[in-house]
């Protein structure tokens, strides 16, 4: 039995390749038609998948951490009133589970800065250093001189656009100003000891570095902070672990994931799955007219040799294999090809694609300057076994029809 | 109807199915095609139209220094008047004179920096929707009014309510001192959090005494009737100012170079999107007319024979195309226009689209907008290509010889 099924398989292999390169031409067409779409279908999904990626990764950078935990009325009325206490044991417990990565506390506050020519609102976050490089800041945006020392550190970090806004620089001293519980309007100088650039220049503007005690002790706030930052390994699955988290908090605070303290950046993910699929499936239906065409051609010029097949014997599901497996190889030549190719072409681009171009456009959509394609092994298996599958079944109508000639009418066409 | 044209007919339908899948092919294509142009088209329209009339306007007149380094001495002097001759040239109200002031704002409880707006009550209204958006209280009445209208989010942070004061505290043009309390006359609503949370506006007289502007403001915003007057309306206020050499007209895109990047980015990853569809169809057309001329490769041997020239045969094959490309041509514009139309009318949105909207200033649903343009655009690119497809197939015709041709198999 076995023999058998692999003795057919031989001869529609052998009849089907060779029927294929029977009329070149046309298989040759069809393969570029088929190549050209899976390139575009893995391609495109690369390059979309990248800028969703830096644009996820940016966001959750700025929120920042995967998970927060807020005053309840914070996120509504960022002010200073709307503070919480610093974790306690319960929370401290549950931060050691191995899915968190880091966490910190941070004061984040309005604030007004001053130089002697301007003056400018801005957001005061008052930080750990050491736990916010590991969630947040990035040292190596530092243009000139140091990132703060420690959370006692007098000193101010702010970003480039600000410097040049306020017309102030490096060594220079700054006045922020800001309100404390009780709304008393309190100052301090400050010494800018850093200047940092930004991926996204609006951000630039907005934050200013400081120490969490320096900040603390000018707020009057003793211990208190405004939010508690947590990250993971990877954002896809934050959903995993911040139960526990929430858990640990309780009732009082406002614990949020990502995907919901920003539902854009949520909304985006759930859209680029979608987005994936939807562009893979019309490139194959646009691809679909061409390969049935081309096996409908293949079943109308050689009727007159099916129905002499028939008249010999040949079982009509044979005839239908037979043409299956034709669409099969041209549909497997041909992802073979657009793979290499989408592959080979996302390589060299690895590096990044400048649209610094487009810089602002990109930033309104929450993405940086450069795009990172982002070739994803569950996106080349979707696009290739969309086209394998769809394709077999779109195929499967000509080869049907294939199957049902009648021998004695095959015959006789000329 | 002449031979050729009768010929082609009847040729494309000896093979019923085979045309009906490569027109089938640009029917589908065209059919999206129509589709996505109008929806990219009604969204960029509404995102541009949204974002500026909110509150940027269509273009502004600045001091030259003012786009890059919008610092309160970057003023320029007599704005009201300029304001008013600018009126009187273009002959329309759509012009208003603005400052812009950075002050520490301070109720009872809750103290924010913010920025501060001047603007002329007689003429904001018809620059900006957002005075129509006041839920609460009126807009003003008097220039020189010691009154403030804020956002609603931001009366909810204040602490604040129609009737209460507002301590303003920052620096005046020359440096010096500048504070005043001011009541609380108007809240607004615009859906849109960023600009309930900080937009904060005073009248320009007002404005001009409390920051020592003297005569002065920082831009002139003027709207155009429709955008895309735009140009136009820009070259006229150019005259009027242009004997003020310190003075500059900004349109939108420069205002707003985000809007304009963002339309650009998107354009070009839809634009990408669409040549392939285009292409696969290409390669459809390619194949079939490949096809069809090789299978009549006996027949054209004995026309060519019989005295036809190959130029005609070529012509022939072109003209099958073209009754195909027509055909797609026709049905995919309708169905995509019946599409869209439907659309436009009712409206469309899909999961995620609301949280993406918002960033752009766009509503909850989105209506495709119909035009000719958004309609030909596609399915004319997707005819030209099939038609440029079957010069190869038809190219090949002048390579025949009748002979051999003619017992091809």
């Amino acid at each position: 039995m076995f023999r058998k099924s692999r003795a057919h398989f031989d001869v529609i292999f052998t009849l089907a390749w060779r029927y294929l390169w029977r009329n070149h031409r046309r298989t040759l067409i069809m393969l570029a038609a088929i190549t050209v779409g899976v390139w575009a279908m893995i391609f495109m999904t690369a390059l979309m998948r990248g800028m969703v990626d830096d644009m996820l990764l940016n966001g959750i950078r700025n929120l920042p951490g995967e998970i927060q935990i807020h005053h309840p009325q914070y996120r509504d009325d960022p002010s200073i009133n709307n503070s919480i206490d610093p974790p306690d044991k319960r929370l401290l417990q549950a931060l050691q589970i191995p899915e968190v990565q880091a966490w910190t506390g941070r004061v984040r506050v309005p604030a007004v800065i001053s130089s002697e020519r301007d003056s400018r609102g801005i957001t005061l976050l008052g930080i750990e250093p050491e736990s916010e490089v590991r969630l947040s800041f990035d040292l190596d945006s530092i243009a000139a001189g140091r990132f703060l020392k420690n959370s006692s550190d007098h000193g101010l970090v702010i970003g480039a656009k600000l410097a040049e806004r306020l017309e102030t620089r490096l060594g220079k001293r700054v006045v922020i100003m800001s309100q404390d519980p009780d709304n008393n309007i309190v100052d301090r100088g400050f010494r800018v000891v850093g200047i940092y650039k930004a991926k996204m220049a609006s951000l630039e503007e907005l934050y200013v570095y400081a120490g969490l005690e320096t900040v603390q002790k000018l707020l009057h706030l003793d211990d208190q902070i405004s939010e508690i930052a947590i990250t993971g390994e990877n954002y896809r699955n934050t959903a995993n672990w911040y139960p526990q988290i929430k858990q640990a908090t309780g009732e009082n605070l406002q614990t949020l994931p990502w995907y919901e303290a920003d539902t854009y950046l949520g909304a985006m993910l759930a859209m680029m799955d979608g987005f994936v699929l939807v562009w893979i499936i019309v490139i194959f239906l646009a691809l679909s007219f061409g390969l049935v065409n081309t096996l409908v051609m293949a079943v109308f010029e050689r009727t007159r040799e099916i129905g002499l097949m028939q008249a010999l014997g040949m079982h009509p599901t044979m005839i239908l294999y037979q043409i299956l497996m034709e669409s099969f190889l041209l549909l497997f030549i041909g992802l073979l090809i657009g793979n290499v190719l989408a592959v080979s072409t996302i390589i060299p681009l690895q590096d990044g694609i400048d649209i610094s171009a487009v810089a602002q456009g990109m930033e309104m959509m929450g993405s940086s300057s450069m795009l990172y394609p982002a070739l994803k092994l569950n996106d080349i298996l979707l696009a290739n076994s969309i086209v394998i599958v769809l394709g077999l079944l779109t195929s499967l109508l000509p080869a049907w029809h294939a199957a049902q000639l009648n021998p004695i009418e095959a015959l006789g066409k000329d | 109807m002449n031979i050729t044209l009768r010929m082609a007919w009847r040729n494309l339908w000896r093979h019923k199915r085979r045309t009906w899948l490569t027109v089938g092919a640009m029917i589908f294509s065209n059919l999206l095609l129509v589709f996505l142009i109008s929806l990219q088209f009604g969204s960029y329209r509404m995102m541009i139209d949204n974002t500026l009339r909110s509150y940027t306007g269509h273009m502004q007149v600045q001091n030259k220094t003012y786009n890059d380094d919008p610092k309160i001495r970057n003023s320029f002097a007599a704005i009201i008047p300029l304001a008013d001759e600018i009126r009187h040239q273009l002959g329309t109200d759509s012009v208003a004179a603005r400052g812009v002031a950075f002050a520490m704002t301070s109720s009872k409880q809750r103290s924010y920096g913010l920025q501060i707006i001047g603007v002329e009550p007689d003429f904001e209204t018809r620059v900006s929707t957002l005075p129509g958006l006041i839920n609460k209280g009126h807009y003003f009445t008097d220039i020189n009014a010691e009154e403030i209208i804020i956002g609603s989010v931001l009366a909810r942070n204040l602490r604040v309510d129609i009737g209460d004061e507002l301590t303003l505290l920052g620096s005046g043009r020359d440096g010096s001192f500048a504070a005043g309390i001011v009541i609380v006359t108007a809240i607004f609503e615009s859906g849109v959090a960023d600009i309930d949370r900080s937009m904060a506006q005073v009248p320009l007289g007002y404005f001009q005494s409390l920051f020592s502007m003297g005569d002065g403001g920082h831009n002139i915003v003027i709207n155009a009737e429709d955008l895309p007057l735009v140009p136009l309306v820009q070259q006229n206020v150019n005259d009027i100012v242009h004997q003020r050499k310190e003075l500059a007209v900004l349109g939108w895109n420069k205002l707003q170079p985000g809007l304009k990047q963002a339309i650009q980015a998107d354009m070009a990853s839809a634009w990408f999107m669409y040549a392939v569809l285009i292409v696969l169809v290409a390669f459809s057309v390619l194949n079939t007319q490949l096809m069809s001329v090789l299978e009549r490769t006996r027949e054209f041997g004995t026309m060519m024979a019989l005295g036809v020239k190959p130029i005609r045969l070529g012509s022939l094959v072109i003209t099958e195309t073209f009754i195909m490309s027509s055909l797609g041509l026709a049905i995919g514009a309708v169905l995509g226009s019946a599409l869209a139309y439907y659309l436009s009318i009712v409206g469309f949105s899909y999961p995620g689209m609301e949280e993406m909207a918002g960033k752009f200033n766009l509503p909850d649903r989105m209506y495709p907008s119909l035009s000719p343009l958004s309609i030909f655009l596609g399915p004319g690119i997707v005819f030209f290509c099939s038609l440029l497809a079957s010069i190869y197939p038809a190219l090949r015709l002048f390579f025949l010889q009748p002979v051999s041709a003619m017992k091809a198999v």
